[in-house]
């Protein structure tokens, strides 16, 4: 192991920051893109040099680079993501039917059997996949045939989906989520999807435990155990052990169950972290105090690590795709926040450092570690 | 070789100044040129503009439709032709190579 690489999406650029094994010394390298929203900077499990990053901007649309030297030099590969067919129309933020439109590219999932293939979570919600290194997209259209569309809205941050989970022993069977719409399985490669939402509650829906309509902020999964799904919904934090056919909520004594990510630690496959957050009102912490909850017992029993963080006058958010875990032992914690920071916590949450304080609103946090 | 002679005949070589984004984007400078064949219409000048530099492809004009994004204008010799047809033909200036087409993004962001 030769150190650890942290891709970092912002608001105003990537930022790519790097250290050895003992996460106490970083460089920070950026920003690459300036001026872009990154909404994603993801690399390779089979290359971890070649990197992928989704960026956009109100003005020019989206684009998409890869590097394929660890982000030292990128190039702009295809940004052409058509629906395949008559998309047709969503709901509203009013429940009126909106025509689909596309925006940009929350996620990106690189493949982990082939280092060509990348899967690409848009908004308006759709799932696309490149096999050609990024040059051309296509879209798996049976997540919007099969999955209920018509029924999605958006979310305050738009009708996006923004979590791809694929499970590497077997890469057929993947989960994606999309605000607010829910959560979706597929069994053959993104082909065909079902809803996988059963015992959701969400107050806000007419109907509060209707199939379609929750707004699913993030989902994780250990890659040992990839039939337990871990959830960090609007409101409540919930878990599934049978592939998402069921969720019971595991909010336990949290101070709020309301949040963004959701992360697993990387050898515990019951030990998980979320960022409470005061409420969908009000996007910061509770009591001004920035913490994160981990429960090493898979739900219900949390306890809150604040050691090395902001103790007051902290209303920053941390948002669903700004949190990420390393394979190192001990496991190493990272989230960004939307005032800047990133932290690190090398020691499994116990500890926490700014390896930055001042970068832009922080939308993603990726961790590789670099062979 | 750039014709002065008959609007639409011959093939011209005209300018084309990017706002900063797709400046770093095509690795540019402030402004490009490109040889069009035929009428010079903010078209034909795209069309080239695109031919040279794939990497802005959908980052001024829809993929599909070829839709201005809503966010850019464009203006050329002091008018905005950002609500003219794409097809008209651009002021002489520009077909001349004297004055540039200047794409333009919108006062927003923050």
């Amino acid at each position: 192991m030769s150190g650890i690489r942290v891709l970092v999406g912002t608001r105003k650029g990537a930022f790519i920051c790097t250290s050895d094994a003992g996460r106490g010394e970083w460089r920070i390298d950026g920003p690459h893109f300036g001026g872009w929203e990154v909404m994603h900077v993801h690399g390779s499990p089979l290359e971890p040099d070649r990197l992928w990053a989704s960026q956009w901007t109100d003005w020019h649309g989206q684009v998409v680079q890869r590097s394929d030297d660890g982000g030292r030099s990128w190039t702009p590969v295809g940004n052409d993501f058509r629906y395949r067919g008559d998309p047709g129309t969503h709901l509203w933020y009013d429940g009126t039917p909106h025509p689909w439109d596309f925006k940009r590219v929350w996620h990106l999932e690189p493949s982990p059997v082939d280092p060509d293939t990348v899967w690409a979570g848009a908004e308006d919600a759709a799932l696309f996949r490149s096999t050609d290194a990024g040059a051309t997209w296509e879209e798996l259209p049976g997540l919007r045939r099969d999955a209920r569309s018509g029924e999605w809205m958006p979310g305050a941050g738009g009708m996006c989906l923004h979590t791809i989970l694929i499970d590497p022993a077997n890469p057929a069977r993947m989960y994606t989520a999309i605000s607010a719409a829910g959560a979706f399985r597929s069994d053959d490669g993104g082909e065909s999807w079902r809803v996988a939402t059963g015992g959701l509650r969400s107050e806000f829906l007419p109907d509060p435990e209707a199939s379609v309509g929750h707004c699913v902020h993030n989902l994780a999964m250990h890659p040992s155990r990839p039939d337990t799904l871990f959830m960090q919904k609007h409101w409540d934090v919930c878990r599934s052990d049978d592939g998402g056919e069921s969720w019971v909520e595991v909010s336990g004594n949290l101070p709020s169950d309301f949040g963004f990510p959701i992360a697993v630690h990387a050898h515990e496959p019951e030990t998980i972290y979320v960022v409470p957050i005061l409420s969908d009102a009000e996007h910061y912490p509770p009591e001004g105090r920035l913490r994160v909850a981990r429960s090493r017992t898979g739900g219900h029993q949390w306890e809150l690590l604040g050691s090395g963080l902001p103790e007051r006058d902290c209303y920053v958010n941390v948002l669903r795709d700004a949190m990420a875990v390393d394979a190192l032992d001990p496991c190493g914690i990272y989230f960004g926040t939307t005032g800047g920071q990133l932290y690190v916590s090398p020691d499994e949450g116990d500890e926490w450092t700014a390896i930055a304080e001042h970068l832009p609103p922080i939308l993603s946090v990726e961790v590789q570690l670099l062979p | 070789m750039s014709l002065r002679g008959t609007p639409g005949a011959g093939v011209h070589t005209v300018r084309v100044a990017l706002p900063h984004h797709l400046r770093v984007l095509a690795g540019s400078g402030p402004e490009v040129t490109v040889q069009v064949s035929g009428e010079v219409t903010v078209h034909a000048v795209l069309d080239a503009l695109e031919a040279a530099h794939p990497e802005l492809r959908g980052t001024i004009r829809d993929h599909g439709t070829g839709a201005r994004r809503a966010y850019l204008r464009y203006f050329a010799c002091g008018e905005d032709l950002s609500h003219r047809s794409a097809a008209d033909r651009l002021p002489e200036e520009v077909r001349r190579g004297e004055e540039p087409l200047t794409v333009l993004g919108a006062i927003s962001g923050g």
